[in-house]
């Protein structure tokens, strides 16, 4: 039992799942749950019991059982107790106070990496206010590498999101040249289709190797498809760059998504067979998200925050190139307005980054929730000054396929030259040489080059 | 030519926002507020409350109506907990239960998430559909209308009255080119514990995706097959398409946000 005293009146919390939860700043997800504190003064106390723990208690005490769950398993059995050494003797308060001094440092968080367990960055985050999330993560960059390289210091890179409501291709393909006129896509080139047949999965991901190769730009192509599906493309000879997978932090959440960590890893070295990459092998896309497994009814008794923080240990025991934490889109009964939005992305973001993970954002929302655009605004601005991996660019940031807000290709241009980022070095030399960048390197297309013209002409 | 101008025959083939006017990195003023304009549009379809006296008007030719409602108490409410929106308030529930059962298909209409979908198109797809299943032999109980409840809310309502079947129109999750989008979910053999899988869902009714006519003849489709096999949701599919003029398929349940 924990218990902490404020404002005179003693409260107490029976088990470590009832503390997590408790100390959460207030989302609708977590009342819907059952699971929030029920009053200011109870989530303060719950703070301050949290900051008063060792760090190792997480490593006596699991939150998921190790016995049921085989995401613990893997938390557990991976834990490098030599990394987490440095910190080892801390609190969750001592933690946020190093994490915060000029100690910690880029070098010495990506050596603490493998011995911090999601339970124990989640519980950091929990104290910590936004300007904590921000100023840490930016000390922590995450590379990976397929096409090009991506999370470099002073990057930002964007995930080209040209989806359409019954995947005709000539629409894709004007979303498509839209974004890369406007300097998006070095990340991925990504459709979610509105059919999910093999067949349709085929044809897009054909489409999009051709385009990319009659272009000649470095980067890579994937359709969100089930990842059963795109082992069963890959061994009949489509061209799959990376393996998508939508991933929880339960074993539960993610048989419902219809998967377990042994068809991932199937997954994984059936794309790396392929040898697709040219600067790196880093192969797999995943997409996560608070609040997916209470609505698979899978989350344990623990709040949503911790397990998504647990959702990016699977990530990142299979090297992906991209994660992406789709925020917004879960609705209100999970996220209710922009202020529960924006900081369930910084904490994701913040998360993941300790823990090694290159997290980029679906800064996003739907219309039932109560939030804009301006929110958005304020989400996305945040993230890049945190280092943020990458951001979705939608024509308009209006999807008309998946019927939410995300940010535009405009948005993408306008952090870039808020912030001084410039996307991966590869795909920024192929802007050059294609002639979309003007003479201080900033993309102002005058007209849209021959080559372009030529391929909308012949679609 | 600017780039703006390239796209300008290439938005025949999506609804995408492509090739809008840029001002330095930011977009130009006219997209940026048309923009706005389709979220609010939106917004005031997710907040504005159904008018339940004008919907019983609406609905009075086709027979008796009768005015149920949720457990989720105000819009809030709605919007937050889902599982609220599935039950119907004690009062509703012991209403439903002093009607006499014995009619095979019973209706609910709900606002959903677009109380603007609901009122714009839930009386008149009805109205094409109701007669033409009652001259195909069915019994169709009271219509119920509830200002706010989610699809599950159809099955406390089905079972009460003890119907075969039960038909809920509802107000999807307005996109921002679609505001005023119908569901219609039907469920065989209704009651308490039902999920997503049991139903079937057609979607995306109004004049621009699904028109009316459409939708009523694939509703009336499914209605017949479910009746007549005693089964819904994945084990019956929509095959009304061989019979109609090929359409888009409907996008899933999930997607709807109901």
């Amino acid at each position: 039992m924990y218990a902490h005293a404020v404002g005179g009146t003693r409260f107490t919390f029976p088990d470590l799942r009832r503390l997590m939860a408790c100390a959460t700043p207030h989302r609708s997800g977590d009342v819907l749950a059952g699971l929030a504190a029920r009053s200011m003064a109870e989530r303060i106390a719950a703070q301050m019991a949290l900051a008063d723990l060792p760090l190792t208690t997480f490593l006596d005490e699991a939150l998921v059982p190790y016995e049921a769950d085989e995401v613990t398993r893997l938390i557990i059995d991976t834990h490098d107790r030599a990394a987490f050494a440095p910190v080892a003797a801390l609190t969750v308060g001592g933690f946020r106070d190093w994490l915060l001094s000029d100690e910690a440092d880029q070098a010495a968080l990506a050596a603490l990496s493998p011995g911090l367990t999601p339970e124990m960055v989640a519980a950091v985050s929990k104290i910590c206010r936004i300007q904590d999330l921000i100023l840490i993560a930016a000390k922590r960059r995450v590379t990976t590498r397929f096409r090009d390289t991506i999370g470099l210091p002073g990057r930002l890179s964007s995930r080209l999101q040209p989806n359409h409501p019954t995947d005709d291709a000539r629409g894709i393909l004007a979303s498509i040249v839209d974004g890369l006129l406007l300097g998006c896509g070095d990340a991925v080139i990504g459709i979610n289709p509105a059919s999910d047949s093999p067949q349709r999965v085929h044809d897009l991901l054909s489409m999009l190797d051709d385009l990319r190769q009659r272009l000649d730009v470095p980067t890579q192509s994937c359709v969100l498809t089930h990842v059963t599906t795109a082992i069963d493309l890959m061994a009949g000879g489509t061209p799959v760059d990376l393996v998508f997978q939508s991933i929880g932090g339960t074993e539960a959440t993610n048989t419902s998504f219809g998967f377990g960590l042994s068809i991932l890893r199937e997954a994984r070295e059936a794309a790396l067979s392929l040898k697709r990459g040219t600067v790196g092998t880093d192969v797999m896309y995943f997409e996560t998200g608070q609040g997916s497994a209470l609505s698979a009814d899978a989350h344990h008794g623990c709040d949503q925050q911790t397990i998504e923080a647990r959702a990016y240990a699977v990530a990142r025991a299979f090297s992906p190139l991209l994660v992406n934490t789709v925020v917004g889109f879960i609705g209100p009964e999970y996220l209710y307005n922009g202020k529960e939005i924006i900081r369930a992305g910084l904490e994701d973001h913040f998360c993941a980054k300790l823990l090694g993970v290159p997290m980029g954002c679906d800064v996003c929302y739907t219309n039932h929730a109560e939030a804009d655009q301006d929110d958005m605004d304020v989400l996305m601005t945040s993230l890049a000054a945190a280092g943020l991996t990458f951001i979705m660019g939608v024509p308009g940031a209006d999807d008309v396929m998946l019927g939410y807000q995300s940010t535009s290709f405009h948005d993408v241009l306008a952090l870039r030259q808020m912030l001084n980022l410039k996307p991966a070095p590869e795909f920024g030399a192929w802007l050059d040489r294609v002639g979309l960048t003007d003479a201080t390197g900033r993309i102002r297309p005058l007209d849209m080059p021959e080559r372009f013209q030529r391929l909308l002409a012949a679609a | 030519m600017a780039v703006a101008d390239r796209f300008t025959g290439l938005r025949a083939y999506t609804s995408a926002r492509i090739g809008l006017g840029r001002s330095g990195p930011g977009i130009a003023t006219a997209d940026h507020l048309a923009f706005r304009a389709a979220h609010a549009l939106a917004r005031d379809a997710v907040n504005t409350a159904l008018d339940v006296s004008v919907m019983e008007a609406a609905l009075a030719p086709l027979g008796p109506v009768l005015r149920v409602e949720s457990r989720a108490c105000d819009q809030a409410t709605h919007l937050t907990r889902p599982d609220l929106g599935r039950r119907l308030s004690d009062r509703s529930a012991a209403l439903l239960s002093a009607e006499a059962p014995g009619e095979e298909i019973a209706v609910l209409v709900a606002g959903g998430l677009s109380a603007l979908a609901t009122a714009s198109h839930a009386a008149p797809l009805l109205t094409i559909l109701v007669p033409e299943l009652r001259r195909s032999g069915r019994s169709i109980g009271p219509v119920c209308v509830a200002p706010r409840g989610r699809v599950a809310l159809g099955d406390e309502v089905g079972a009460l009255l003890g119907a075969r079947l039960v038909l809920v129109l509802i107000g999807e999750r307005p996109g921002l080119t679609s505001p005023d989008s119908l569901g219609a979910y039907l469920t065989a053999g209704p009651r308490l514990g039902r999920t997503d899988a049991d139903r079937n869902c057609v979607s995306n009714i109004r004049p621009e995706g699904m028109g009316l006519p459409e939708a009523a003849r694939r509703i009336g489709w499914l209605i017949r097959q479910a009746m007549t096999r005693g089964i819904s949701g994945v084990s019956l599919k929509d095959e009304s398409d061989r019979l109609l003029a090929a359409s888009p398929a409907a996008p899933s349940i999930a997607d709807t946000g109901n």
